[in-house]
């Protein structure tokens, strides 16, 4: 399964950014498909992207909420939230596990082989609170004498920004070297810091600090997609414990708002205790446990 | 010895469809405003700023 996992990754990094005529263009990819939702972390700012970083829109359209308004123009973000709500409620955050370009990045540098660390569990509350400041609050209501906000987590933060679209735009437009300032620095530093770390642990930045990681995770109870747990089939011998790339306890927390739906704990776990389910209906054909028809076979 | 728990029975959930719904009818209202032009117009411009150029 993650042979089949890592190919439909591929495949979405491909589709989100499928302009491969930037080298010549040296430009972004300004077509219409940029209408469209990118459901993973992509920065609309990289020269291959073919869809939009919904992290991204959300923030221009608080940032601009004011002055939009003022023009008479009821722009409050509508279209983008429905489209991240819609993923979110039909997937959840299978997405991160399945279609994020930034998620494979960080699955491929823990393939590195070094000493392996885990993380914290409370440090994934750092990502909601980004959510929360950086892309509502912030850009909605630190505004400047114009009545514009920033978009702070792109601004100040988002690596994914800096790795697809930062440093390929300095290397095809060289001119722009001369704008570079403490700004740049500080995120060069925290990309620096995401791609060590994700060396060292696995997906140190969807655990602590994705907010739209954080955005789908709030539909990990209702989303319609999601692997369940057969407790009568679980001897909790903790084999799925190990194996998870976000530190989930799947039996211990079927829901878990970190659960990426990898599958990793359903391929581990000898006792087929874990399927995945939609709409609450099993999608594999796999038989009921019956705990009498188990005894009278051993 | 932990306590085993009973096993769900298979039911359709209906929270699911429910959402999915509200926010397709929520992104449908964007586009009847008109915000999809305005996300495009952003999304085809290089933000350099957003991106900690300049
Ligand atoms: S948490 Fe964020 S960066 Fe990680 S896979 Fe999900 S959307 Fe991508
Ligand atoms: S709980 Fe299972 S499916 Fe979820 S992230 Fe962990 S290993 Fe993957």
């Amino acid at each position: 399964m993650d042979f089949v996992r890592k190919w439909v990754q591929a495949l979405f990094f491909l589709i989100t950014n499928g302009y491969w005529n930037f080298p010549v263009t040296r430009g972004i990819y300004q077509g219409p498909l940029k209408v469209i939702c990118s459901p993973g972390l992509n920065c609309y700012s990289c020269p291959a992207a073919t869809s939009y970083c919904p992290l991204g829109a959300l923030q221009q359209l608080m940032a601009g909420i004011r002055l939009a308004l003022e023009n008479g123009q009821i722009y409050v973000g509508f279209y983008v939230i429905g489209a991240m709500g819609a993923i979110g409620s039909f997937v959840g955050r299978m997405v991160c596990g399945w279609a994020c370009p930034f998620g494979l990045f960080q699955e491929l540098l823990h393939k590195i082989p070094s000493p392996k660390f885990g993380i914290w569990r409370p440090l994934r509350f750092i990502k909601y609170a980004l959510l929360l400041f950086m892309v509502f609050l912030l850009p909605l209501f630190a505004v400047d004498a114009f009545g514009f906000g920033q978009t702070w987590f792109c601004k100040y933060v988002c690596p994914a920004g800096t790795l697809e679209a930062g440093l390929p735009l300095l290397i095809l437009r060289p001119g722009l070297r001369e704008s570079l300032g403490l700004l740049f620095l500080n995120k060069l530093v925290i990309l620096i810091f995401f791609i060590v770390w994700a060396v060292l642990a696995s997906r140190p930045f969807c655990r602590t600090a994705c907010p739209l990681g954080a955005f789908y995770a709030l539909f990990s109870k209702i989303k319609l997609v999601k692997l369940r747990l057969d407790a009568e089939r679980c001897t909790h011998c903790e084999a799925c414990h190990a194996v998870c790339p976000m530190g989930v306890h799947f039996n211990e927390s079927p829901d878990d708002m970190e659960c990426i739906s990898c599958l990793a704990c359903s391929k581990a776990c000898k006792f087929n205790a874990i399927s995945l389910e939609v709409g609450g209906l099993p999608l594999s054909n796999q038989v009921p446990y019956r705990p009498e028809k188990a005894q009278l076979e051993q | 010895m932990k306590k085993k728990k009973k096993s769900q029975p298979s039911k359709i959930r209906k929270a699911p469809f429910v959402a999915i719904f509200v926010f397709l009818v929520l992104g449908a209202v964007g586009i009847s405003l008109g915000e999809p032009s305005r996300v495009l117009e952003q999304a085809k411009q290089i933000c350099l700023s957003c991106i900690g150029i300049g």
